[in-house]
Order: C-alpha cells, then structure tokens, then sequence
C-alpha cells in the first residue's frame, strides 16, 4: 500500500536508466528478449517503486507482497529492476546468462533474491498467483500478489483455468496485469491467435476489469488504486503498452522480440535513451 | 556450438529438417506444419510463404496444438507439429498419450532444439526429460538423427509410417556423421564404426562426440565400436546385443537425463539378455546451470576426452571374454 508515491517524472528516470542498462546487458551477453523487456519496463518500475511492499534486506518476509513475473522471458529487465531496488548488486549484471551465471535467461526463485517463481514456459505465473492469493485469504493476511503476463501468453489454456478459479474463491487479494502490446513471437497476436473482446473475456470470466497506458506512472497507479479498491473479485488490467518502448526502431516491431542489436543499432539505441537533464 | 575439428562444416538439422518437409509436402496436399508461434524457430518461414493456408499456427497453446493435431488427422490431413520440444513433450503429453498414441492418430510430433540446445536459456527450456516421458508411451516411435542426411531420411521415414513419431530435432550445429548411401529404417542402428574392445552407443548430437572419443582411444590403442542408435524405441536389439557379445562393455552417451533416456533404454536390454558392464553419460540428475549447450555437454563428462575418460575406466571393469 503506497500513499506517497514518488513522482512520474522521477519514476520516469528510473525506467530511462533500466532501459539503458537492460540494453548494454542484452548487447553485451549477445541474447535477451528486448522488444519483450521494453515493453513492461515502466510496469515493472511502478510496481517496484510505487506499488510492491518487499524489502531488499527482507526478500522472504512472510507477509511481503508477491510479484511474479509471468512472461519468464524479461528476465532481464527483471534483473536490472531488482538491482535498482537493492535485490541484488549491479555488478552482477555483468554476469547475465554467462557460465554459471544466477542470472539465468529465465528466473529461479532459488538464486536470485525476489524471484517468486520459476517461469520460462508461459501460462505458468497466473496459476501460482492464483495460489498465492489463496495462501493469503487461508492465513487471514493482507499481503497482495501481482502477476505480470504478456498479452500473445493468454492464449495458454492455463490461464482460463486460474482466471475461473480465482473469481471463483473470490480473490480481490490479487491483481493480473497484462502486458498487452499486441505482439507476440512471430507476428501480432490477431494474426496469430486474436484474443479479442479481450476486456470482456476477463469481465466474463468475473473480473473486475480496468484498461490504462501502460506507459504512463499515472495511469499505473490509478489502475493499481482500482485493484486494491475492489472488494470480493480479482482485478485484471489490461496495460496497453508498445513492444520495444523506448527506442524508435525496436517500437512495434515484431522483428526486436529476441532479436540483438548491432553495433551501429546499439549506438544509436543508446543514444536515444540517454539520460535526459531534469 | 561445439568446437569442430577444422575443415569439418556444422550444420543446424533444422534447415534439411524443414526443406524435407517442403519437398514431401510438394506431392503430399494433405501434409501441413502446425505451429506455436513457432514458425521461426522451426525455421518453417519458406513453407509458410509458399503454402500460408498449410501452416496452422495455433497461437502460444501446446495443448490445444497437440489435440488439434489429432482432429486434423483424424480428418484426413497428415500433420507435422513444429514446436520447441521442451513445450511440446512437457506441456502436451497427455495429448500426445492420449488423444495421438492411444488413439493411434497419424501425427508427427517434431520436437525442435530439443536436448540444452537453448543453453542459456535455462532447464525450462531445455528438453532433456523428453526421451524418458516419450519412450514409454506406448505406439509411439521415438527418432532423435544426428545429422543433416538422417534428418532428411527420418522426416521422410516419419511421414510413410502409418502412425505416431516422436523426431527429436535440434539446433546446435553438427557435423555430417552418416555414410554416402546409407539408408535410415526407424529401429535400425548404424555402425558407424567397428572395434572389439567396447561399443559406445550415442544418438542425435552426441553422436560426433562419441565418433571423436573413438578416434582418441585409438590412439591408445583401444578399437572402440562406435553405434548411432537413432531410434530409442523400438530399440534396434540385435545390435545391442551383438555389442555386449563381441566388445563386452558399453558406454552410453545423451543429451538428455542419464535417468530413463537412450543408455537406460539400452541397459534394460543388455540386463535382461546378456549383462555387461555399462557407463551411462548424460545431464547427471540436476537442473543444468547457466550455459551454452556445448560447455554443458563438456561439464557433464561428454566431450570427446570425458567419453573416452569414461570408456577407460569401464575397461578397467570389463570381465575377460571367456568368463562372460
Ligand atoms: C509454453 C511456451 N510456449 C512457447 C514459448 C516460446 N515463447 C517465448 S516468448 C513467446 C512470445 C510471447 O508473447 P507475449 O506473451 O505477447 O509476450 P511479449 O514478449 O510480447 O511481452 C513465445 C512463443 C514459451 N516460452 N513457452
Ligand atoms: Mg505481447
């Protein structure tokens, strides 16, 4: 729960300065999924700096709130948002997806300090929230889980199965965001498998259901306000977001899911997201 | 990739995986791709562009495209599911059980960069439970070819047998391995290369590396047998046999789990017939580290010299032939 939060505009560094780092790490490991990353970079930051009640120092505490990062794939910007927060040391991004390196291209909970579970094969993450939130009504705690999914990763049947269960027991305790950026691997997603209605599936499926910017601290925050405000039902916003945001070449290209940048793209990648003066 | 001795090309199986399947589906109008968001990374762009309404991408949903696969059949289409093996074999295997194996629906399942081909990607991705989950479902035929020419045949192979295939694809590049002229049967072995001191037996990537251990232990002296066994079920018997009676001893190597894979495919042979001292290799029963499929395969004892380490100390166990 978060009354103070910080600003737009200082959020809005923080993500500048994720987005830069996330990008030397992919360009220097060779491998990362970097339309991915970028598009659930702001999410990430609002829900680390505005939102998440965990603590560095404290990363197990029973009753901190659970985060899990669904879409396994941006386990890069993932890392660079938990060095931001004190998870782990910055230095060791250096080490991301180098021989036995803990920053594996996927999470695992049991190396890396607030990782809450392994994914990697998508369809995994809203399942063991669901738990999760369960946990927490079982033990009459307020903890809150937050699940974060890409959009072309709904088409998982698992997902259905945990959207059903958890209106079905009721969980308001817990909030999925969905990075819809309208991309997945190989192509756009209504080319691919359409998920539209979208909003009205989650609202069928008996969701409370809020649609924001994904890329504006604002609009985050007053879709988190709606999750935490909404009594006896689970919150599903649908965050739309660009795949690639930040960089102009990468946005909504389909082409930057897992693609690398050459030397001449990163230079100029990494002029792009140079740290404006405040 | 795995460093090839010079002058020797590596080639992804991918690309005489997916040329096939154009070439057969040129005369074949009932063969289709079905997909999960899979089309480039089962390198299947060509065939989609060339026949787009034979290409069914499914979406990211592996259940859905292993039961689908089935209807298709069942309707009359021949289809080959492309799709990561990891995802296909973990995520679909009540699918594949059921709806393709028990039901005896005319499915290909093409499991591409099986094996830790997705190195630092992770044990998510990596598929090396998959011979042990497949092997013992019963009506289903389990290939894993270990270069570009045996690709090309089991493709074709998997495609006139009237019944479900498992093919065990990968990416990480591989030298050619198999001899001009031969001729791949689903459940024959291939001798790759004769000796009498023991047999090493390999399959898909691992085949070269056992090919180079040989190489090694001749230099000392030792005349290893070299097998590429291919198809993990039906297992090619006769040859296994004719390795414990003439060379006494064998090593397995795999990229896969040392649990349940090709060398305790073969060990249930040779324990119920004729035992001989066996070495297994494999991922030794963890969840791989950080690493690329190459430096994984060397840290697991299955570079050329960790075979040939492993077939020196088995020698050392071996039993005189006339005690045996
Ligand atoms: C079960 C499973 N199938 C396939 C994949 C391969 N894969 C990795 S990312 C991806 C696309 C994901 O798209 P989306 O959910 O829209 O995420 P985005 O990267 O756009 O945020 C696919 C197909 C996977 N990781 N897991
Ligand atoms: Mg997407």
């Amino acid at each position: 729960m978060n009354s103070s939060r910080p600003s737009a505009q200082h959020l809005a560094g923080i993500a500048r300065r994720i987005r830069r780092r996330d990008l030397d790490m992919i360009y220097e490991a060779g491998a990362g999924h970097l339309g991915s990353e970028l598009s659930c970079t702001d999410l990430l930051v609002a829900l680390y700096f505005g939102e998440l009640q965990v603590d560095p120092d404290e990363p197990s505490a029973p009753t901190r709130d659970r985060f899990v990062l669904s879409k396994g794939h941006a386990a890069g910007v993932l890392y660079v948002t938990l060095a931001e927060a004190g998870f782990i040391d910055p230095a060791e991004l250096a080490t991301f997806m180098q021989p036995g390196s803990r920053l594996n291209g996927h999470p695992d909970r049991k190396l890396v300090p607030g990782v809450e579970t392994n994914t990697g094969p998508l369809g995994h993450g809203l399942p063991v929230a669901v738990g999760m939130a369960k946990a927490a009504k079982l033990r009459g705690e307020s903890w809150r889980t937050w699940v974060l999914t890409g959009d072309g990763e709904l088409q998982e049947g698992s997902n259905w199965e945990a959207a059903m269960a958890a209106a079905h027991f009721g969980l308001d305790n817990l909030a999925l965001v969905i990075d819809h950026n309208r991309f997945q691997q190989g192509a756009a997603v209504a080319d691919t498998n359409d998920l539209a209605p979208l909003a009205d599936k989650w609202r069928a499926f008996g969701w409370h259901l809020h649609e924001l910017d994904g890329h504006d601290f604002d609009a985050i925050f007053a879709g988190f306000d709606v999750a935490r405000s909404t009594r006896g039902r689970p919150t599903c916003l649908i965050a739309h977001t660009n795949k690639g945001e930040g960089i102009s070449f990468t946005r909504d290209r389909v082409a930057w899911h897992h693609r690398v940048p050459t030397a001449e793209e990163y230079a100029q990648a990494r002029a792009e997201l140079t740290e404006v003066p405040s | 990739m795995s460093p090839a001795p010079t002058g020797r090309a590596l080639h992804d199986c991918r690309d005489a995986f997916a040329e096939t399947l154009m070439e057969l589906a040129e005369t074949n109008p009932a063969l289709i791709a079905v997909c999960n968001d899979s089309v480039g990374s089962s390198k299947l762009g060509a065939f989609q562009q060339r026949w787009p309404e034979r290409l069914v991408n499914v979406g990211i949903a592996e259940q859905n495209l292993v039961g689908m696969a089935a209807g298709l059949a069942n309707g009359g289409m021949l289809p080959f599911v492309c799709a990561a093996a990891s995802f296909l074999t973990a995520r679909a295997l009540e699918q594949i059980k059921t709806d393709v194996a028990y039901a005896n629906t005319n499915v290909k399942l093409c499991g591409i960069s099986s094996g830790m081909a997705y190195g630092e990607l992770g044990p998510t991705h990596h598929s090396v439970e998959d011979f042990a989950w497949t092997r013992v479902i019963a009506n289903l035929r389990v290939v894993a070819p270990a270069d570009p020419e045996e690709t090309r045949q089991a493709v074709r192979a998997a495609a006139e047998h009237p019944g479900p295939v498992f093919l065990r694809l990968s990416r990480m590049g591989v030298p050619d391995v198999v001899p001009a002229g031969y001729a791949f049967a689903i459940g024959r072995a291939l001798r790759l290369r004769d000796g009498h001191d023991l047999t090493l037996i390999a399959n898909g990537t691992l085949v070269h590396r056992a090919l180079d251990a040989a190489e090694l232990l001749a230099r000392d002296g030792i005349e290893a047998r070299v097998v590429n066994m291919a198809t993990v079920r039906p297992l090619d018997e006769a040859e296994i046999l004719a390795a414990t009676r003439e060379t006494g001893a064998i090593v397995t190597a795999e990229e896969h789990q040392v649990h349940g894979g090709l060398g305790s495919a073969i060990a249930e042979v040779v324990v119920g017939h004729d035992p001989v001292p066996m070495k297994l290799l494999g991922v030794p029963g963890i969840f791989a580290p950080t690493g690329s499929a190459s430096w994984l395969l060397d840290r697991f004892g299955m570079s050329a010299e960790g075979i040939a380490a492993s077939a020196r100390e088995l020698l050392a166990r071996k039993r005189p032939a006339a005690t045996r």
